[in-house]
């Protein structure tokens, strides 16, 4: 499916609050079937909490967010990965007592995929988790964990899935094997939001990146094209780098 | 044979036709029912706690409100014994919707709402102003019920039950949700795991076994007090005996009874004197050296312990 195709996520004049705190500030943006769109923005700028109001983790205090059509603000999660919503986290909280096989067991019997849910054993080798399958969750390193993570989302069979940060902490080599997944899932016509602060990675594997900053769109287009742009060079390096 | 299987035929069922033959052979009937009712307990603890990991320090509130309940349906509608239990049960249930706001909160705090709701309950029975309905303070007398071999039965029935129960949930998908939602709530719910209906249902399940508990204990003492039924040992001892064999398995309640409650018996008979200290020095050893239970000498070899 191509970029171009109408957009299964529409979020439009976004607000969060955290007390007097505007963590989004009237957010607007879109995604499609098989587009892979990057959040980028210093901390703080509101990334996180636009997936996890997205994912239903916040009720949202202002604005719309659209899936598929219908109006997802405030749904319970759960409610929503049956819909076909599914995020990683930037910190991967497995099951940790359970085994490797067991958290993606749950995710299998309790997501509701829409399609036929795919094969454990083939999720496993996917993402090398095969030979710690029967290996509590607690055993695997922090990179193993995030695969975890993202297996546990993809049994759930996403059609929209929120990446937080999922390459921090990986090796290069890493990076391009999770690259390629990335854009197969795109290919196969999910549409993927990627929040990330390596840039290069970003630049690899997005169509469009969206900067963000105090909650607030301050670009849109391609990450090439935002790197020259006076705004977002002054929020990522300061007024006096600025042309 | 599938894993359920194995464990009805060979942990289920020779615990249950054990303590079933044992009266036949062995005298102290009424430390035999101690035995029943303290492993139908422990197992009702390994549903909340080792499950869902609400510690439910009030525990005893289920069980005494079941007792109470039974008694009433006993003493004011004549209700045969055997209904009489089935209705300590519901009213197990029903205290534990009435309580389903407290799973809002977790560790210490729920824990200590939770015995603050089982003291309140009690005060509640025992208020002379509700004599007429409780017997209030002065305690109940059910002699017209009184027939400890039945009670024993349902009591060995109850257990069956509840083991059957954790057996399920040893097995099935909807416990590994329940372990889920007890490991990390919010990943669990990205797994499409409902939390909030899994903690009630695994609460209510939990109430319901004391429930139904304290109401065939009420039917074999048949002669009690509102301190005997809400007696805070009831809940320290059941959390204690799980924690002792290790919970979220089906035989580590199981060990923890048979051992810990038979080693406080052979104390009590033997050395009472020395029996607070012994005890206490077992516990604290407990909690220093095994704190996920005996089952985990086990588990920490690599074995699977069911």
């Amino acid at each position: 499916m191509s970029p171009e195709a109408k957009p299964i996520l529409n979020v439009s004049k976004l607000v969060k609050r955290f007390g007097g705190f505007y963590a989004l500030d009237g957010l607007s943006f879109h995604v499609a079937p098989g587009e892979i769109l990057g959040l980028v923005g210093p901390n703080g700028s509101g990334k996180t909490t636009a997936i996890n109001v997205i994912s239903g983790l916040y009720a949202p205090d202002g604005g719309e967010v659209a899936f598929d059509g219908q109006q997802i603000g405030g749904i319970a999660s759960h409610r929503l990965v049956h819909r076909g919503i599914n995020r990683t986290f930037q910190v991967p909280k497995p099951f940790m007592s359970l085994t490797v096989r067991e958290n993606i067991k749950v995710a299998l019997s309790y997501g509701r995929a829409m399609v036929a849910p795919p094969a454990i054993n083939e999720l496993l080798e996917q993402y090398r988790l095969a030979e710690f399958a029967e290996r509590p969750a607690s055993e695997l390193n922090s990179a193993q964990q995030k695969m975890l993570d993202l297996t546990r989302a993809l049994a759930t069979r996403p059609r929209l899935l929120l990446l937080d940060e999922l390459a921090a902490g990986l090796n290069p080599a890493e990076l391009d094997w999770i690259a390629g997944h990335i854009k197969a899932l795109a290919a196969s016509g999910v549409a993927i939001i990627v929040v990330e602060h390596l840039m290069g990675f970003i630049e690899h594997i997005t169509d469009r990146v969206i900067v963000l900053n105090a909650g607030k769109e301050i670009f849109e287009g391609k990450l090439a094209a935002a790197v020259k742009e006076p705004q977002v060079i002054e929020v990522f390096l300061g007024g006096e780098h600025a042309a | 044979m599938p894993s359920a299987l194995r464990h009805l035929l060979f942990i289920m069922a020779p615990l249950v036709v054990v303590l079933a033959v044992l009266p036949g052979v062995y005298q102290n009937h009424l430390l035999l029912f101690n035995f029943v009712i303290f492993l139908i307990l422990a197992q009702g603890v390994n549903i909340i706690y080792g499950f869902t990991g609400y510690l439910p320090f009030g525990y005893v509130g289920f069980f005494g409100a079941g007792a109470y309940g039974f008694a009433i349906m006993v003493m004011h509608l004549q209700a045969p014994a055997v209904v009489a239990v089935v209705v300590a049960g519901l009213v197990g249930v029903a205290l534990g919707l009435l309580l389903t706001p407290l799973l809002r909160l977790s560790g210490a705090y729920f824990a200590i709402a939770n015995l603050a709701a089982s003291l309140a309950v009690l005060h509640l029975v025992a208020n002379p102003a509700l004599e007429s309905i409780t017997k209030g303070p002065y305690g109940v007398s059910l002699t017209g019920t009184f027939n400890p071999n039945s009670a024993y039965i349902a009591a060995l029935v109850v257990l069956a039950l509840t083991l059957a129960g954790v057996v399920y949930l040893k097995n099935s998908s909807f416990g590994l949700a329940l372990q889920a939602v007890r490991e990390d709530s919010v990943s669990a719910a990205m797994s499409g795991v409902s939390v909030v209906k899994m903690r009630v249902i695994a609460w209510l399940a939990s109430a319901l076994v004391a429930g139904l508990a304290g109401g065939i204990y009420a039917w074999y003492v048949s002669v009690f007090y509102p301190d005997n039924v809400f007696s805070g040992d009831f809940s320290i001892f059941a959390i204690v005996f799980a924690l002792f064999g290790g919970v979220a398995t089906i035989t580590g309640p199981i060990v923890g009874v048979i051992i810990l409650y038979g080693i406080y018996n052979v104390i009590g008979f033997t050395t009472p004197q020395y029996f607070q200290l012994i005890y206490g020095l077992l516990i604290m050893g407990l909690v220093l050296f095994l704190p996920a239970g005996l089952v985990s000498l086990a588990t920490r070899r690599g074995w699977h312990v069911p």
